[in-house]
Order: C-alpha cells, then sequence, then structure tokens
C-alpha cells in the first residue's frame, strides 16, 4: 500500500481515537456510545500498520483491491451505528409516550360544573382551556 | 363514582365530541365518561368538559394506541372494574354498549368487540381496498385464534380491568391495534368475543388512505409476524 495513503489512514484512526477520549472525558459523549467508534478506529489503525493482515481479509473475502475491504467494513460500519440508533430512538420514543401519559394523568379535568370527588383541584386547572394554541 | 368507565379518545374533534359524549351520558348512565385529548389543536378538551366528560388531556399529539392506553393507565389506577371504549368521531353509538357489557359481566368473555360486519346486512361499506385489507386480517386472526373474528380494526369494546392492565404494558400499539392485539389477546389466555352492532359511515378523513395503507399492510404483516415468533405472556404475569 502507497506511504501516503497509510499516513492518511493512520492519522486519520488516531485522530478519531483522540477525539472519542476527549468527547467522554468531556461527558459528551456517553462511555457505551463510544465503543462502536473505539472499535473502528483501532481496526483501521490495524490494518494500516499491518498490511498483511488488510491483505489476507481481503483474499479471505474474495474482494480484488485492499482499499474495496476497508470501504466494505466502513460502510458495515456505519449501517451497524444507524441501526443502533433506531433502536436507541425507539426506546426514546418509549420512553416519551410514557412521560406524555404521565403529564396527562397528573391532571385530569374534571367537568364543567362539578367538584372533584378525590382531593381537593387546583382552581386553574378547571379554566377552560386554549392557552397553548 | 361508578366502577365502570367508558374512554373516548379524541383528536380535533370539537365538532363531534359534545353529541358523543351526550350519547355516552344518556346511553350508560352508571358510566363514567372520559375523553382523551390526543393534543388537539382545536376546543375539543373544553367542549368535552361543558358536556359533562372528565377530560385528560395528553400535551402532544400522541396518536390513537397512546390516547387509549393513557384511558387504560387511568382505569386501572383509578380502580374501574370494566372499562368501555369508543371513537369520539360520531360514528359509534353507545346504545349497544349493554349488549357487550352483559357478555363480559356474565363471565363469559374478558373483552368484547362491537363489529360492523358480524350481521352481515351490508350496512357498512368501507372501500374495496380497505375491505380486502381486513378480510385477509380478520382471516388471519380467525385462523390463529380458531374462532370467528370479523372486525378487528373496531374501537367499539367493552373489557375487564386485567385486560385493561394488560393493555398498559408495552404490549400496546401506540398507533392503530388491530388482528395482531386480538391475537396477542388470544395466546395470553383472555377470551375475546364479538357482538353485531350498528355503525354510521364515518364523515371525514379514513385511518387507512393512500401511503398509510401500504404502510398498514405491511406493519400488520409484520405484527403478526413477530406475536407469532414471540413467546406467550400469560396474564396477571
Amino acid at each position: 500500500m502507497d506511504i501516503r495513503i497509510r499516513i492518511l489512514t493512520i492519522g486519520g484512526a488516531v485522530c478519531i481515537l483522540l477525539m472519542v477520549v476527549e468527547l467522554v472525558r468531556r461527558r459528551k459523549l456517553k462511555e457505551e456510545y463510544s465503543v462502536l467508534w473505539v472499535f473502528t478506529a483501532v481496526f483501521i489503525l490495524l490494518v494500516s500498520i499491518w498490511f498483511s493482515l488488510l491483505a489476507k481479509v481481503t483474499h479471505a473475502i474474495g474482494a480484488i483491491s485492499p482499499a474495496s475491504t476497508l470501504f466494505f467494513f466502513g460502510l458495515l460500519f456505519s449501517l451497524v451505528l444507524l441501526l443502533h440508533f433506531s433502536v436507541r430512538i425507539s426506546s426514546l420514543e418509549r420512553r416519551l409516550t410514557a412521560l406524555v401519559q404521565e403529564v396527562g394523568l397528573m391532571n385530569v379535568e374534571e367537568p364543567d360544573g362539578e367538584q372533584a370527588d378525590d382531593g381537593p383541584q387546583p382552581a386553574h386547572v378547571a379554566e377552560p382551556a386554549g392557552v397553548d394554541r | 363514582m361508578s366502577n365502570h368507565l367508558v374512554v373516548i379518545p379524541a383528536f380535533n374533534e370539537e365538532a363531534n365530541v359534545a353529541s358523543v359524549v351526550a350519547d355516552a351520558r344518556a346511553s350508560l348512565p352508571g358510566f363514567d365518561v372520559l375523553v382523551i385529548d390526543d393534543g388537539s389543536g382545536d376546543d375539543t378538551a373544553a367542549v368535552a368538559r361543558h358536556a359533562g366528560a372528565r377530560v385528560l388531556r395528553l400535551p402532544v399529539n400522541s396518536g390513537y394506541g397512546v390516547a387509549l392506553q393513557s384511558g387504560y393507565k387511568y382505569a386501572v389506577r383509578q380502580g374501574y372494574a370494566i372499562v368501555a371504549q369508543m371513537d369520539a368521531d360520531g360514528q359509534h353509538r353507545a346504545e349497544f354498549m349493554p349488549q357487550l357489557l352483559a357478555l363480559v359481566q356474565d363471565g363469559s368473555a374478558d373483552i368484547v368487540i362491537g363489529s360492523r360486519f358480524l350481521d352481515q346486512d351490508g350496512h357498512y361499506q368501507p372501500s374495496r381496498a380497505r375491505k380486502v385489507g381486513m378480510s385477509v386480517f380478520s382471516a388471519m386472526a380467525s385462523r390463529i385464534m380458531r374462532q370467528h373474528v370479523s372486525d378487528p380494526t373496531s374501537g367499539y369494546q367493552v373489557m375487564r380491568h386485567d385486560v385493561a392492565r394488560f393493555f398498559c404494558s408495552d404490549v400496546y400499539p401506540a398507533d392503530y391495534p388491530d388482528a395482531d392485539i386480538l391475537i396477542l389477546l388470544h395466546r395470553s389466555g383472555f377470551r375475546v368475543a364479538e357482538v353485531a352492532v350498528q355503525m354510521r359511515m364515518p364523515t371525514g378523513k379514513s385511518m387507512h388512505s393512500g401511503h398509510k395503507s401500504i404502510y398498514y399492510v405491511y406493519k400488520m404483516f409484520l405484527s403478526i409476524l413477530v406475536t407469532m415468533l414471540r413467546p406467550a405472556v400469560e396474564k396477571r404475569a
């Protein structure tokens, strides 16, 4: 592999590693999200330094160019990351729904002209709606 | 406070909700009426309160299933023994509810669905595309449940409190409960029954239209598949 592309990939991998560590240090990135990033950076670093490994992997998966092996794993990584985000979004949506329901359940409004029969209700709850429009 | 509750989910139904609440109060004197205002932009909540309903307002529009589930959560926490539900758009008439209630009360079913198609008098004619979708999924549900299911999309139901409690968990879909939830109920050991009811034709928008109907068919197939793949959950777990 060309020395220039080797320097580029090693530099890129080291950059990603440093950024991930720094983001975790500043608590901008949770540890659990760093796993995929660190794994990828280490993989790129490994195959850049140890080129014969990349050549072996390329041969093993039947690819012709080592560059396409790197692209393939890069794409795979992106897809796994996106799937991971979809899972997180689904879980966030579930939590949001539960919260929305709790907010609704916290102040159920009594019919007009009736007093609450289970404990005193704050007066503003019974006011006609329309504030949020 | 009664121990029967009728839940009416409503989204932007200020034109219809008052008559639906009045109908429910007149036909179902033993029931408390709870309207779930699913983040409406209009005066649904105020109109419903004025008509004599209790109102649970969701701060953001969250979908039909989420609105219904909020009603079940309310019913379970307040200790209601029976939960009924009907739609706020004026399609449903409360006068048939006692027939459904009777089946729950005499212990022959845990949940009773009001079916538009059971009497086969053709009073209710959905669009052709919707008819095909409905018949495929009710056929699948009937096959799996080994009992005739004619109207799995009906939002006209009466259930015991333990069914409502079961619906409070993650099993309940956020959008539209359908054949998948009936199959799940069956697999969880609940007894499902149907009673023929008359419904008015919907006046406004249909929930299954355009690209949504394609998504609906996809979602139902997937949902029934994964419901069958999951281990059966026992009720009162």
